[in-house]
C-alpha cells in the first residue's frame, strides 16, 4: 500500500496537475485552449464527423467561446463525456465548459455548485411511434413498451406522465443513445422517448424514417444550455455573452459572410458597439474589443449555426418553433449588447 | 553494545518496525484520501449520508423476477427496493448463467476429448472463437442481431399452442400461481427431494456392504416426481395456471401478448443468460479437458481392463479424479461470471450496477455510498462463492489417499 | 539334414507373399475418415451400443449440419453477399435493398465494407490526426519488430533487444504518441533527480553497512525507491523536451491505438505492483501478508466495469482539488491496480512452483531477502508463468472494451459510435462493423493464445530434462 501511494502521487504529478483557481480566464489562456465538455454523439448538437472532427450547435457554443477569448474558433478540446460524468467533470475542473445538451433545472442550478450560463436550445420531452401503430396521441399508449436511455431526467418525466394519466407501461431503459435506437429499431419498443432534438437526431439512424412520427404531446420543458463552475463570474460572463453575441447578431442581421462589410461601411451605432469600434465592451469581459466580430466572423451567427447543424436542410429536419427570434414568433430573447 | 543495537540485531524487531511503518502509510493514505474527498464534496454541496435509500424513486423498472418479488411501484418503492431489486435480478442471471455454463462447458470439454473428428472439431471451433471475442462484443450480438432476426411484437413464434411462444419483447410462459395449500406442496417436495438424497446414500451404503445394487438414481426422480404429484393432487390441485394470451385481432397497440397473463422473460435477460453462459462454457470446457488430460492414462486403461464400459469410466474414475484439478480454476470462473454479469448494464436489463449505480446514482448523486454499497455485493458474491468451492474442494479432497 | 524347402512339401509357401496395401480402414482418406468419424457409430453389436452409434450419428450429422450453415452463413454476409465498393460515393445507399430506395435485391443480408473502409481511421486511429498518424504507424512497427525479435530464438541480442522494449521503447512510444514537450518545469525535475540521486546513495551506503544494520536490510529497498524516483523523473525529463512534434491529447486518441495503450501500459505496469504484491502475500510479516490479501481480494472480487465506474466518478473526489487525470489516465489507473491483483495471483502461482531448496540455497549463501528475490527466484518464478502472464494479458485486452462505457472511444467504442453515423446508416451496418471488431479481436487473441501455448510446451519441456 505504501508502494501505492508512492505511485499514485508520482502519477499525480505527471499529470501536470493544473490548479484550478477562481481565474478560469487566466487558466485558458495560460493553456491556450478552451477545454469543452461535449455529448458521446449526438447528431446536429455534437458529434464526431468521419475523420473525428467535432460539429454541433452545442461545439459551436464552445468555438464562439474559443473565439471571443483567443480570436481563434479552433482553439477548441473536446472531452465527451456522459450523463453520468458531466458534472463531476466541470466541478473537478476537467473542463471548463460543460455544454452537452444538458437541462437547466433548479435542483442543477442549485445544489451541484454550477451555472448555467443561458439557453442554446428550447427543447421537450416527445414521444416517436411506428406510423403503423395507428396512435395519434400519447394519452392512446396505455400498456405499451417504451425505451429509453438512462441518466438523465426522462425516465422521470415519462414515468410520471404515465403515473398521471393512469396508464401502465413498461420502460426499457439503455445506456447509450445508440443502443436505444437500435432497440426501438428492431421493434422491441412501440414507443421512443427522449428529447424532441434527440428523436430527430436519432430518426435519421432508423432504416426507414418515414415510417415514423413523433406524437404532438410535449411532456416537459427542456431548456438546454451552457454550463459553468459557480464562483467564477467573468468566464460565466463571457459564456453568456459569447452566446448572448451569436443571438444578437441574428437579430441585427450579422452573418459571418456580411460582417466582413461592417468594418468599412456605414454602420449604425448598435453595429459598432458589436464590432467593438465604439465602447470598451470587450475590455469589460477582460477580452479583446473584437469579440463579438471575431465569434461571428468564425462560427457564424445563431441562425447560421442553427441551419448548419440542426436546420430543415440537415438531416435532423427541425423546423425553428419556440427557437426562433423573439421577434418572429419564437421565444429566443437575448439581451442587448450597450 | 547498549540495548538500542540489540534491539537493531533482532529480526523480528525489524521486521516489526517494517509493519508498523507500513501501518503508518496506509493510515496516512486513507487519512488523505478521506480529508480530499471530504473538501471536494463540500465544495460540491454534497453530503455523505444512506438518507437517501429511505426516499422514494421515481422511475419505472422492467418487469423482471426483482420487481415482482419487491412488488416495485413507483412513487412507493424506495432506492432501497431498487438496490434490493439490482441484486436478486444479478443474483438470478449469475445463477443461471452459472447452471448454464457448468453443463454446457462440461459437455463441450468431454467433446474436444471425442474420437470422432466431426464432434471434436466442432467443439474447438466453439471454444477458440468465443474465447477470443470480448464478451461486451458478443453480448451486442446477441441482443442487437438476434433479436432482429425475432417476430416484431404483433408475431410471435408458438413453441406450445397456447402455452408458450416467443418475440421481440420476450418469452412467454404459463406462470404458476399458488392457491391456499401450495405451500404444503412446495415443502412436500423438498421433503421428497432430501428422502431422495437419503435414499442415494443408503443404496450406496448398501452397495458397498452387500455388493447388491439399487437403482438409487431413478427411484429418486421417481419418489419426487410422483411423490409430489400425489400430494398435489390430494390437496386438490392447489396450483393454478396463468398462461400467456396472444391477441392478433384488434387495434394495432394491443394486439400481441397482453400483459399480466403468463409469464414474460424479458429478451435483455435472455441475452444476458445467453452471453454468459456461452463465453465462460468455452473457458470451462478448457479447464475440463485440461482436468481430464491431467488424469493418468493408466487410470482408463485400468478402468477399461476391469470391464467398465467408457461412459462409466469417464463418470466414476476419471471424473471424480479430475475434479480435483478442475475445482479451483473452475472456481475463478463461476466468479468472472457474476462479475461479468455487470456488463448487462449495457443492454438494459435491469441489475444492480444498470438501476442502482446507473439510474439511481444519476437520481441522487451519492457517488462514493452507492458504488460502495455496489462493491459490497459483489465482494459478498465472491467471499460466498469461494467459501463454497472451498468446502466443496475440501469434500473432493478426502477421496484422496 | 535335408532342408524343408528341398522337401517340396505343398504348404511350405516358395516365394513372399504379395504386399497387400492396407485395409482401407486403417489409411488413407477412407481411413482417415474411418477412425475418425465412422467408427464411433458403426458399432450394432448390441443394443446399447446400437442406441449409442445411432445417437452418435444423429448428433454428428445435426453438428454438421448446423455447423456447416453457421459458417456458410458468415463467409455469404462477409465475401458472397457483401458490398465492395462504393464507386459512386452514395455512401448509405450503396447498402440499401430496393424497399429502401436502394439497388440491392430485396430481402439482401450482406456486410457493408465500404462503410467500414471509410471509417477505418476512425477504428484504427480515433480522432489522431491524419497528417500525424506516422507517429502512430512508426511506434505500432517499432514495438511489433521489437517483439517479434525477441521471441524468435535464433535470432542475435535479444536480451538487449528486449531490455530496450521495456526501457527505451515506452519512452519513445510516449513521446511519438502525445508529443512530448510537457510543461513540467525542468528545475522541478532536476530537484527530483536529486532526491532520487540521494536515496539510491543512501541504499548504497547502506547497503556496505554504514549505517547500521537495520538500515542494511531495508537498503535494498531503499535504493529501489531511490531508482523509481530517479527513473521516472528522467522520463519526465525526457518528456518535456520540445521535439517539434506537436502535441496531441489523449483526448484525440482512439480505436485500436486505445485499445493497445491501454492493454500494453495495463500489464507492463502492472507488472512490478503485482511482484510486491505476491511478495507480500507470501511474507512472513503478517501486516504485509494481510494487506497484500485484502487488496488482492478487493479487487478480484470486483467487476472492472465498477473499478472503471470508481476511476472515472470516485477518483476526481479523492484527489486534493485542483489534481485532475485525463480521462484515458484515470481509466489506466484502474485498468492497472485491478490487473496487477491478477498478475499477483499468476506470480504468486509461479513463486510456489519455485523448489524449497531454492530458497534454503540462497540462505545458505548469505544471500539477503532481497536478492535472494531478484537474483533466484524471481528470475525463475517469472520465466514459470509467462504463459500464465500472455492468458491475463489475453484477458485485458478483451477487457480493455469496457473503457467504451466509461467514455473512451477504444476498438468496440469506435465501432459503437460509427454506428451513429446516419450519412451511412442501413440495416446491416451494425452487423457489418460487429463483424469487422470481432475479426480484428480474434486475431490478436488467437495469435496470443497460441503464443502462450507454444511457450508452456517448450517450458514443460525443458523442465523435465
Amino acid at each position: 500500500m505504501k508502494k501505492l501511494s508512492l505511485i499514485v502521487a508520482g502519477v499525480a504529478a505527471l499529470a501536470a496537475a493544473s490548479v484550478a483557481q477562481a481565474g478560469t480566464l487566466e487558466d485558458v489562456r495560460a493553456k491556450g485552449f478552451v477545454q469543452c465538455g461535449v455529448s458521446q454523439g449526438l447528431p446536429g448538437f455534437s458529434n464526431p464527423d468521419d475523420q473525428g472532427n467535432w460539429a454541433g450547435i452545442d461545439v459551436d457554443l464552445c468555438r464562439a467561446v474559443a473565439a471571443a477569448v483567443f480570436g481563434d474558433a479552433n482553439a477548441v478540446k473536446y472531452t465527451p463525456l456522459s450523463a453520468k460524468q458531466r458534472f463531476t467533470a466541470l466541478s473537478s475542473g476537467e473542463i471548463d465548459i460543460l455544454s452537452r445538451n444538458t437541462t437547466w433545472t433548479m435542483t442543477r442550478d442549485t445544489q451541484l455548485g454550477l451555472n448555467f450560463a443561458g439557453v442554446n436550445y428550447y427543447d421537450g420531452q416527445g414521444m416517436m411511434v411506428p406510423t403503423a401503430l395507428g396512435v395519434n396521441s400519447a394519452t392512446e399508449l396505455d400498456g405499451a413498451n417504451i425505451c429509453t436511455n438512462t441518466g438523465t431526467t426522462t425516465e422521470l418525466n415519462i414515468t410520471d406522465y404515465f403515473r398521471a394519466n393512469g396508464m401502465s407501461f413498461n420502460l426499457v431503459a439503455f445506456e447509450k443513445a445508440d443502443e436505444v435506437v437500435a432497440a426501438y429499431d428492431a421493434g422491441r419498443c412501440d414507443v421512443y422517448t427522449t428529447d424532441r432534438s434527440g428523436l430527430a437526431a436519432q430518426r435519421t439512424k432508423l432504416t426507414n424514417p418515414d415510417d415514423h412520427k413523433v406524437l404532438p404531446e410535449i411532456i416537459s420543458k427542456e431548456p438546454l444550455g451552457p454550463v459553468v463552475r459557480q464562483g467564477d463570474d467573468q468566464w460565466f460572463n463571457i459564456v453568456r455573452w459569447s452566446l448572448n453575441a451569436m443571438i444578437n447578431a441574428e437579430e441585427m442581421g450579422i452573418t459571418s459572410a456580411n460582417i466582413n462589410k461592417l468594418t468599412y461601411n456605414d454602420k449604425t451605432p448598435a453595429e459598432a458597439r458589436f464590432i467593438g469600434t465604439e465602447g470598451k465592451f470587450g475590455e469589460e469581459l477582460g477580452l479583446a474589443n473584437d469579440w463579438a466580430y471575431k465569434i461571428i466572423s468564425q462560427v457564424g451567427n445563431y441562425a447560421e449555426s442553427y441551419d448548419r447543424n440542426v436546420g430543415p436542410n440537415t438531416p435532423l429536419k427541425l423546423d425553428r418553433g419556440v427557437n426562433a427570434l423573439w421577434s418572429q414568433g419564437g421565444i429566443l430573447y437575448a439581451a442587448p449588447i450597450r | 553494545m547498549s540495548r538500542p543495537s540489540s534491539l537493531i540485531y533482532d529480526r523480528q524487531a525489524r521486521s516489526l518496525v517494517f509493519q508498523v511503518l507500513l501501518i503508518l502509510a496506509l493510515v496516512f493514505g486513507a487519512w488523505w484520501l478521506g480529508s480530499n474527498t471530504l473538501v471536494n464534496l463540500a465544495a460540491q454541496g454534497k453530503t455523505l449520508g444512506f438518507g437517501f435509500l429511505t426516499q422514494t424513486s421515481g422511475f419505472q423498472i422492467n418487469a423482471t423476477l426483482g420487481t415482482w418479488l419487491m412488488e416495485y411501484n413507483v412513487g412507493s418503492s424506495t432506492y432501497l427496493d431498487v438496490y434490493v431489486i439490482g441484486i436478486i435480478n444479478t443474483f438470478l442471471v449469475a445463477a443461471l448463467g452459472i447452471i448454464g455454463a457448468t453443463i454446457l462447458g462440461f459437455t463441450m470439454g468431454i467433446m474436444r476429448l471425442s474420437k470422432n473428428f466431426v464432434i471434436r472439431s466442432f467443439a474447438t471451433v466453439y471454444v477458440e472463437v468465443l474465447r477470443n471475442i470480448p464478451l461486451l462484443l458478443q453480448l451486442f450480438f446477441w441482443y442487437f442481431a438476434v433479436l432482429r432476426s425475432l417476430p416484431n411484437r404483433r408475431g410471435q413464434i408458438e413453441i406450445f399452442e397456447g402455452a408458450a411462444g416467443i418475440n421481440i419483447t420476450g418469452l412467454y410462459l404459463p406462470a404458476p400461481l399458488p392457491q391456499d395449500g401450495a405451500g404444503i406442496v412446495g415443502v412436500a417436495f423438498i421433503v421428497f427431494v432430501i428422502a431422495a438424497f437419503w435414499i442415494g446414500s443408503w443404496a450406496k451404503k448398501r452397495q458397498y456392504e452387500t455388493g447388491q445394487r439399487f437403482p438409487a438414481f431413478w427411484a429418486g426422480v421417481a419418489i419426487i416426481f410422483f411423490g409430489t404429484a400425489l400430494v398435489y393432487f390430494v390437496m386438490g390441485q392447489p396450483i393454478d395456471w396463468s398462461f400467456p394470451v396472444f391477441k392478433d385481432t384488434g387495434p394495432l397497440l394491443r394486439r400481441g401478448f397482453q400483459i399480466g397473463n403468463g409469464m414474460a422473460i424479458i429478451p435483455e435477460f435472455i441475452a444476458v443468460w445467453l452471453a454468459l453462459t456461452l463465453y465462460t462454457a468455452a473457458f470451462i470446457a478448457e479447464i475440463v479437458r485440461a482436468g481430464i488430460l491431467a488424469i493418468a492414462k493408466g487410470q482408463t486403461e485400468a478402468s477399461y481392463s476391469l470391464g467398465i464400459r467408457p461412459g462409466t469410466t469417464l463418470r466414476l474414475v476419471i471424473i471424480p479424479q479430475a475434479l480435483r484439478v478442475i475445482i479451483p480454476p473452475l472456481t475463478s470462473q463461476y466468479l468472472n461470471l457474476t462479475k461479468n454479469s455487470s456488463l448487462a448494464v449495457a443492454i438494459a436489463y435491469p441489475e444492480l450496477v444498470s438501476i442502482f449505480a446507473g439510474t439511481a446514482l444519476n437520481q441522487v448523486g451519492k457517488e462514493i455510498e452507492m458504488i460502495g454499497m455496489m462493491m459490497i455485493v459483489y465482494l459478498t458474491f465472491s467471499l460466498l462463492t469461494a467459501a463454497f468451492m472451498n468446502w466443496f474442494n475440501a469434500r473432493v479432497k478426502l477421496v484422496e489417499r | 539334414m535335408a532342408n524343408a524347402r528341398d522337401k517340396n512339401y505343398e504348404f511350405v509357401r516358395r516365394e513372399d507373399a504379395p504386399i497387400l496395401p492396407p485395409p482401407a480402414t486403417e489409411a488413407g482418406i477412407t481411413g482417415w475418415l474411418w477412425q475418425n468419424i465412422f467408427v464411433s457409430m458403426a458399432d450394432y453389436t448390441s443394443i446399447g451400443a446400437g442406441i449409442r452409434s445411432l445417437l452418435m450419428a444423429i448428433l454428428s450429422a445435426l453438428i454438421l449440419y448446423f455447423g456447416g450453415t453457421q459458417i456458410y452463413a458468415l463467409i455469404d454476409f462477409t465475401i458472397f453477399s457483401a458490398v465492395f465498393s462504393d464507386p459512386e460515393g452514395i455512401k448509405r445507399e450503396a447498402c440499401w435493398t430496393v424497399d429502401q430506395g436502394g439497388v440491392l435485391p430485396s430481402g439482401w443480408h450482406g456486410a457493408c465494407w465500404p462503410f467500414v473502409v471509410a471509417k477505418q481511421k476512425f477504428l484504427l486511429y480515433g480522432a489522431y490526426p491524419a497528417e500525424d498518424l506516422w507517429r502512430v504507424n512508426l511506434t505500432g512497427l517499432v514495438g511489433l519488430v521489437g517483439m517479434v525479435w525477441v521471441m524468435i530464438e535464433q535470432l542475435p541480442y535479444r536480451r538487449e533487444v528486449g531490455a530496450a522494449m521495456l526501457s527505451l521503447y515506452p519512452l519513445m512510444a510516449f513521446i511519438l504518441l502525445t508529443g512530448g514537450n510537457s510543461d513540467a518545469e525542468f528545475s522541478n525535475i532536476g530537484i527530483w533527480l536529486v532526491i532520487g540521486l540521494a536515496i539510491i546513495s543512501a541504499g548504497r551506503l547502506g547497503k556496505r553497512g554504514f549505517l547500521g544494520p537495520t538500515f542494511a536490510e531495508f537498503a535494498t529497498l531503499i535504493g529501489f525507491t531511490g531508482w523509481v524516483f530517479l527513473i521516472f523523473n528522467a522520463v519526465r525529463g525526457v518528456a518535456a523536451v520540445d521535439f517539434g512534434l506537436e502535441p496531441i491529447d489523449t483526448r484525440d486518441w482512439g480505436g485500436l491505438l486505445i485499445t493497445l495503450v491501454v492493454a500494453i501500459t495495463g500489464i507492463v505496469a502492472s507488472l512490478p505492483l503485482g511482484i510486491i504484491l505476491a511478495l507480500g502475500r507470501r511474507s512472513e510479516m503478517p501486516v504485509a501478508r494481510l494487506l497484500s490479501t485484502i487488496f488482492i481480494e478487493f479487487w478480484r472480487g470486483i467487476p472492472l466495469i465498477t473499478v472503471l465506474f470508481m476511476a472515472s466518478v470516485m477518483l476526481p473526489l479523492f484527489m486534493p482539488e485542483g489534481v485532475n487525470f485525463d480521462n484515458l489516465l484515470r481509466a489506466l489507473i484502474g485498468v492497472m491496480l485491478f490487473s496487477a491483483a491478477y498478475m499477483a495471483e499468476v506470480i504468486r502461482g509461479g513463486l510456489q512452483a519455485i523448489d524449497k531448496g531454492q530458497y534454503e540455497g540462497a540462505q545458505a549463501m548469505g544471500l539477503s531477502y532481497w536478492q535472494t528475490m531478484r537474483l533466484v527466484i524471481l528470475p525463475q518464478a517469472l520465466t514459470h508463468v509467462i504463459p500464465g502472464i500472455v492468458n491475463t494479458f489475453i484477458g485485458l485486452f478483451k477487457d480493455t472494451t469496457l473503457v467504451s462505457i466509461v467514455g473512451i472511444f477504444d476498438l468496440l467504442g469506435a465501432a459503437q459510435s460509427t454506428i451513429a453515423d446516419p450519412s451511412w446508416s442501413s440495416h446491416v451496418q451494425a452487423l457489418s462493423v460487429y463483424v469487422y471488431v470481432a475479426l480484428l479481436f480474434f486475431v490478436f487473441c488467437f495469435g496470443m493464445s497460441r503464443y502462450s501455448i507454444y511457450m508452456e510446451n517448450k517450458l514443460s519441456k525443458s523442465r523435465s530434462h
